[in-house]
């Protein structure tokens, strides 16, 4: 059946990539943008995508489900979530330093804890075969969508809604443009902050699980390759809307895949460098989209990026 | 709609440490009245309302609300008793149309929001109120004359039966304030509402207020009905027994000949995209305080950020002695030019560094024989400074204190000797008496008149119509970017001022 499709694989590689790639990008992104939105920047999602990678692994591992996994994953960064947005709470500290600290953490305690499952395998997410009308390998491979995939673009689009539609969507923004303000009509902004920290935690957890479970659907030191941190970046690039989120995300998938494609057709010259282009994607997208002379649109008044 | 709340606090007291920030203060404002809260900075008056908002427990005393006593814990529950206080600072979310600030103020906001229903109740409730408001629009785009009618309706939505101003018409032109406080007067009238309004104004207070008290120092200074006290008898109310310095008066007249500051089509944007600027033609004469007066958010803050360097102008020319100025250090230093923008502390200041720091940095990197050099001269920024401090009457407990904790005024007052030291020729200020006590703006009004005199050319871009007023000798009015009238002081008028003010012209 094996059909020689030439250049073609290039294209259909990165579209696979950008759906395959992308979930985790998407959940932290989702994450951080709840958090954001409330105020605050944790630079910690990192971490807590690789301990929840590993937590989920390791459930699966031990009770045979792949979506206890992702709960136990989602549990974790909870976990995470809370101690960044209670230390946050705290006179004087600086969020963009315990979110550091807290990365460093998460990965330290993922690794400790997670050595005796680098062997096992676990079961992994089941998947959807969209590519089941056609007879092309290739087109089979790229449309497997998995379900948290589909259950992130979902996401995307509730939370886009619920900012707007919901009470919990406009206090959250409130206490992310003017603390001051939400403070006066009585809200609590710390809880909001924490609560919203423990969200976007949960999201990063989530995205983790499906690192570990589903692509590559292993568990190593190496699992991310700073996709947390990436994800932050992309929040900005997105200014703060769910729905850019979902796009951005599959953009910087699609980028990712492209080393690899490229290198299964046989461009081996300087692919090292088409493996970097998520990252120069990144570092071309936040010099294109920002000016000197403009304020950042969108960006929320707390967060202390526009000031 | 529901009745006034007559409101009576009893031997009121708050106490901070050992010094009393209020000392048994009794107010009786009746159902319906409109009652004006006078007195300096520092006085009292924020720390008396606070005290019945529930911002700050009370050490002693008691508040009556519809005559019976009640302990209010916080805002939340002021909200609950039907109190309701519009800030001098604004307390919508930028970001948030008017009509989400309008919901979320709720106590009762659902889960889920119908905005369907939402609108139509908004509608509903828009029509019985005196204000026409766009609700579809982010805050952040709305004019400060919008925002302030925003917060009052806000008020009202959430059904309160007596509300504070803390001075409302600060932000307003002559006509808007005219406006908003002759329907809350008629409100009032009407038996809906009962107002406690700060104000720094007496002509305000004796058009709309039915009766009012003064602080001084913590304490009820007098009171009475509006109208049984002459003015200068309110004033001796607030000021007690001190003398105060009046303005120095201006004398000689500008210089024909020399044309300090110029610009020619200037065009910008400011960081928000929102608003833009077009200056067609601006010139400042040596002895020459020209005073741009206008309501806040009409460009008149893109303006000082260009003359002071802070904002890139997209076209025009902005020429200082004849020759292109664009604001960086060098230049200001060569052409002589100062520039003081608006709250010093946060604008002109570093403010966890010492009095005598931030009194040294335009000097700090010169020594004395013109070079520049590695090392700072510590010792003679340090003389320096205690001279200035003495010259300029900064009250501060040493020079080493941040200046951070220095009150505005004296802030402003170090600000001015950094700046005004050195022989100057061209001196932009912004604002520089916002949120002053009446001792330090003479003061510093004074201290700007004699830079004048003595042959500077002045800029002042001032929200305070009175002191433009006071100050200048030419008037323009900027409104939506553009200056749009030009008027001599002697020949001013303040209706044409207001009109142009408001845009209508």
């Amino acid at each position: 059946m094996s059909q020689d499709l030439g250049l073609w694989t290039v294209p259909l590689a990165v579209i696979g990539g950008a759906i395959r790639v992308s979930t985790p990008f998407l959940f932290v992104s989702l994450g951080e943008t709840i958090t954001e939105r409330a105020g605050r920047i944790n630079l910690g999602l990192e971490g807590t995508l690789v301990f929840g990678a590993m937590a989920a692994y390791a459930t699966a591992v031990l009770t045979g489900s792949a979506w206890t996994g992702v709960a136990a994953a989602g549990l974790a960064g909870a976990g995470f979530g809370l101690v960044h947005g209670v230390i946050c709470s705290l006179p004087r500290v600086n969020d963009v330093a315990v979110g550091i600290a807290l990365m460093l953490f998460g990965l330290g305690l993922a690794f400790f804890l997670g050595k005796p499952f680098i062997q096992p395998s676990a079961p992994p997410l089941p998947a959807i075969p969209f590519g089941f009308w056609s007879d092309l390998p290739q087109v089979q491979a790229a449309l497997r969508v998995n379900v948290l995939f589909l259950v992130g673009a979902a996401l995307s689009v509730v939370l886009w809604w619920a900012f707007r539609h919901t009470r919990a969507g406009l206090v959250v923004r409130a206490v992310g443009d003017s603390a001051e303000a939400a403070r006066a009509m009585g809200y609590s902004v710390t809880r909001v902050r924490v609560l919203a920290t423990m969200a976007g935690g949960v999201l990063a957890g989530i995205g983790g699980a499906y690192l570990s479970l589903y692509y590559p659907g292993s568990w190593n030191e190496g699992i991310s390759s700073g996709q947390g941190l990436m994800a932050v970046a992309l929040v900005i690039f997105a200014r703060w809307n769910p729905l850019a989120c979902f796009g951005a995300a599959l953009l910087f998938g699609g980028a990712g895949a492209l080393g690899p494609a490229l290198q299964s057709v046989g461009v081996s010259s300087g692919y090292y460098l088409f493996y970097a282009a998520p990252y120069v994607l990144t570092l071309a997208l936040l010099v294109a989209t920002s000016s000197p002379d403009r304020a950042l649109a969108g960006a929320p008044g707390e967060l202390g990026l526009s000031r | 709609m529901s009745a006034a709340l007559p409101i009576e606090t009893i031997g009121m007291t708050k106490r901070f440490g050992a010094f009393a920030a209020l000392d048994d203060v009794s107010i009786k404002i009746e159902a319906g009245g409109f009652h004006a809260l006078l007195g300096e900075n520092g006085a009292g008056k924020s720390t008396l309302v606070k005290c019945i908002m529930g911002f700050y427990a009370p050490t002693s005393g008691s508040l009556l609300v519809d005559n019976r006593e009640v302990a209010i814990a916080g805002p939340k529950a002021a909200q609950a008793q039907g109190l309701g206080m519009v800030y001098q600072h604004f307390t919508l979310v930028p970001s948030l149309t008017g009509a989400e600030n309008l919901v979320i103020a709720r106590a009762d906001v659902p889960r889920l929001i119908d905005w369907g229903r939402e609108r139509a109740a908004l509608a509903a409730f828009m029509a019985g109120m005196p204000f026409r408001l766009d609700l579809d629009r982010p805050v952040a785009t709305l004019s400060a004359g919008e925002k302030q009618k925003l917060e009052i309706v806000k008020q009202l939505s959430l059904k309160a039966r007596f509300l504070i101003l803390d001075e409302p018409t600060s932000v307003l032109t002559p006509a808007e304030a005219e406006e908003v406080l002759g329907l809350l007067r008629g409100m009032t009238d009407a038996g809906a509402l009962t107002v406690l309004m700060i104000s720094h104004k007496f002509r305000e207070v004796e058009t709309f207020a039915r009766s009012f008290s003064v602080l001084r120092r913590g304490r009820l200074a007098g009171g009475g009905a509006v109208g049984a006290v002459s003015r200068d008898d309110m004033a001796a109310m607030m000021m007690g027994e001190r003398r105060i310095r009046t303005v120095a008066a201006r004398s000689g007249s500008p210089d024909p000949d020399r044309t300090v500051l110029q610009l020619d089509g200037v065009t910008a944007t400011d960081p928000s995209g929102l608003r833009r600027i077009a200056i067609d033609s601006l010139s400042v004469r040596a002895r020459e305080i020209v005073g741009i007066a206008g309501v806040s958010g009409n460009g008149q803050k893109e303006l000082a950020d260009v003359l002071g360097g802070q904002v890139r102008a997209t076209g025009g020319r902005v020429a200082v002695a004849g020759a292109p100025y664009a604001g960086t250090r060098a230049e200001s230093r060569s052409r002589r030019v100062r520039f003081i923008p608006e709250e010093p502390l946060r604008n002109a200041c570093a403010p966890q560094m010492s009095v005598a720091e931030n009194i040294g940095f335009r000097a700090f990197d010169r020594r004395t024989d013109g070079r520049t050099g590695f090392w700072l001269d510590t010792g003679g920024l340090r003389r320096r400074a205690r001279d200035l401090i003495a010259r300029f009457g900064v009250k501060t407990a040493s020079a080493e204190a941040p200046i951070a904790t220095l009150s505005g005024g004296n802030v402003q007052r170090a600000v001015l000797a950094r700046e005004l030291t050195d022989p100057v020729d061209l001196l932009i200020v912004v604002n520089p008496c916002f949120g002053l006590d009446f001792a330090a703006v003479s003061d510093i009004r004074s201290r700007i008149v004699a830079a004048r005199n003595g042959g500077t050319a002045v800029l002042l871009i001032s929200e305070d119509l009175d002191e433009i007023l006071e100050l200048s000798d030419r008037i323009l009015v900027m409104s939506e970017g553009r200056l749009v009238y030009e008027t001599t002081a002697a020949e001013a008028e303040i209706g044409a001022i207001g009109r142009h003010m408001a845009g209508h012209h």
